[in-house]
């Protein structure tokens, strides 16, 4: 197609007006982090100034970030390998072994995930608080990772499935067991797909407010879990809350934009090329 | 062997998610017909339909059905077209392309407590928020959000988090669009919008779906955006049905109200489910 140079320059200028744009909330959240209070809530807003450190230093003080930040750190990862070890063999058996049934189970997994987490909140609850494991790490985990799973068990089923089942034939003529079939011919061929899956996990875990707000409090709160008790007193302190945001949310939005693409690919589920 | 294994592999998944749907499931609807409140301990006697009742004639339930759909439909009415816009927008390459995407995903990224926090104090503060001062800069009163259009703030911070998604799947969708055909619409004489209402938009159906159905899985429960900002309020103007019953159980104890409202939760979003599963279920082979 013969480019219009001015036309693409336009298109330039706007995609950036644009992302900027976006972007901006999340930008003047770095800003603010590095005020003081004063400068925080200053109008007009302020843009440039002498940044300050202390913020961070304050946090820390007051909310202990670091309990927090390990306690996200447990849970994410945790749900996350967890998730893997029962969805991997679950998608591999339906992508293999197909038979009429595989559809249904699909669906209705994926329907599991559509009920509200409200509605199991008060059983799940009771049962925590029964088991007395109210406020602990494996609490989260497990429930962190049942609620991820029905879209994990998805997301590699799509991809196993893009394996043409004549290598596997051939695999199985040469008398590959079915262990070395699943950890030589498949695996190698859905690393892409095994990585996005567990990098959505771990985002939506790391994310993840409501469980780790309803059934945790002080020792096995999550990131968000700190966060959210930053909402509550009415106090003007805009440049601790930006940065104990930031703090909260600098390792996976990093970590993020490293893996956008296989990220993005896995969550199309295969429905898109 | 043959038949047995391949139901071992499985069986560890569907179990537990078995498990993670059917109890709750039960004690929700054996909640649901008894008194059951926390702050009355004892025994939990038979009450009918009492709970079903009581929850549907609460003033909040109809206005919190109709802003769980509202919420639900317009951020994916924004996302799904800013999202196509966008994807337009940044299709072809120009300077610094890789730099334009990280920003625009970055919002998908961060948790729904900081994006409720964010918007709420630093944005949209009716005195020291970047909007205000914007709405100042050009003359104008600035708008209390939170208080004035509650539902619209929570609409823009939800909206804010998945047009990143949105615009990311379109974006590859784009990528795999078939040129050639394109450049043959255009030799023979189709204009842009012809070749973008015949060829394009028909090439991004299926992705549209995708985005739909997972938006519509996360969005039926949005919960911190709401806790966090408008605790539903003011009055019960930003209430959702999640939010609804969160309230019943954990601040107003009545586990029987709450759990019978969690059942028409289920309902509701079986009904969503049973629609979506009819547009998905032919993207599956």
């Amino acid at each position: 197609m013969q480019a219009n140079p001015l036309f693409t320059a336009l298109r330039a200028v706007g995609a950036w007006g644009v992302a900027l744009l976006l972007f901006f909330p999340l930008g003047w959240l770095f800003l603010t982090a590095f005020k003081t209070e004063l400068q925080a809530i200053h109008v007009p807003p302020l843009f440039v100034f002498e940044p300050t450190m202390d913020n961070f230093g304050e946090v820390q003080r007051r909310s202990d970030y670091l309990l927090f930040a390990r306690n996200s750190l447990i849970t994410s990862v945790g749900s996350t390998i967890l998730g893997l070890l029962i969805a991997a063999p679950a998608a591999y058996s339906m992508a293999f072994f197909r038979t009429k049934r595989t559809r249904d189970i699909l669906m209705w997994m994926l329907s599991t995930k559509m009920m509200p987490a409200v509605g199991a909140l008060v059983p799940i609850y009771v049962l925590a608080q029964t088991a007395g494991m109210l406020d602990t790490l494996p609490a989260l985990i497990i429930v962190f990772t049942l609620s991820n799973l029905p879209i994990m068990v998805w997301m590699l089923y799509t991809s196993y499935k893009d394996i043409p089942n004549e290598i596997l034939e051939a695999a199985r003529m040469d008398g590959a067991s079915i262990w070395t079939e699943f950890r030589h011919v498949v695996m190698p061929l859905s690393v892409g797909g095994l990585a996005s899956c567990g990098l959505l996990c771990l985002v939506l875990s790391w994310n993840e407010a409501f469980w780790a707000l309803n059934l945790t409090s002080a020792k096995a709160g999550t990131l968000a879990t700190l966060i959210a008790s930053y909402s509550s007193p009415e106090g003007l302190f805009w440049a601790k809350l930006s940065a104990a945001s930031l703090m909260a949310i600098a390792p996976i939005v990093v970590f993020g934009w490293f893996s956008q693409k296989q990220l993005v690919q896995g969550l199309t589920f295969g429905a898109v090329k | 062997m043959n038949r047995f294994l391949p139901r071992a592999l499985m069986a560890p998944a569907v179990i537990t998610l078995f498990l993670w749907m059917i109890v709750p499931l039960l004690m929700t609807l054996y909640f649901s017909f008894v008194t059951y409140n926390l702050m009355q301990p004892g025994e939990r006697p038979f009450s009918g339909l009492e709970n079903f009742h009581y929850f549907v004639t609460d003033p909040d339930f109809w206005p919190a059905v109709m802003n769980t759909l509202l919420l639900i439909g317009w951020v994916i009415v924004i996302t799904v077209i800013g999202g196509v816009l966008l994807a337009l927008l940044v299709n072809e390459p120009f300077p610094g392309r890789g730099i334009v995407r990280v920003l625009l995903i970055s919002p998908f990224f961060v948790m729904p407590a900081v994006n409720a926090l964010l918007w709420k104090h630093m944005m949209m503060n009716p005195i020291y928020g970047v909007l205000a001062n914007v709405w100042t800069f050009f003359g104008l009163t600035p708008v209390d959000w939170l208080t004035d259009v509650p539902l619209l703030s929570v609409v823009i911070m939800v909206a804010w988090q998945w047009l990143p998604f949105a615009c990311l799947i379109f974006i590859t969708s784009l990528q795999s669009l078939d040129r050639e055909q394109m450049e043959a619409a255009r030799m023979d004489g189709a204009n842009a919008f012809q070749r973008f209402g015949y060829l394009t938009v028909p090439h991004l159906g299926r992705p549209m779906a995708v985005v739909i159905m997972i938006e519509m899985i996360f969005l039926l429960s949005v919960f911190a955006e709401i806790a966090i900002t408008t605790n539903g309020g003011p009055g019960n103007e930003s209430t959702n049905l999640t939010y609804m019953i969160f309230k019943q159980s954990l601040m107003n104890f009545d586990v029987g109200v709450a759990s019978a409202g969690a059942l028409f939760a289920v309902i509701l979003a079986n009904i969503v489910a049973a629609f979506l599963i009819r547009i998905i279920g032919k993207n599956l082979d």
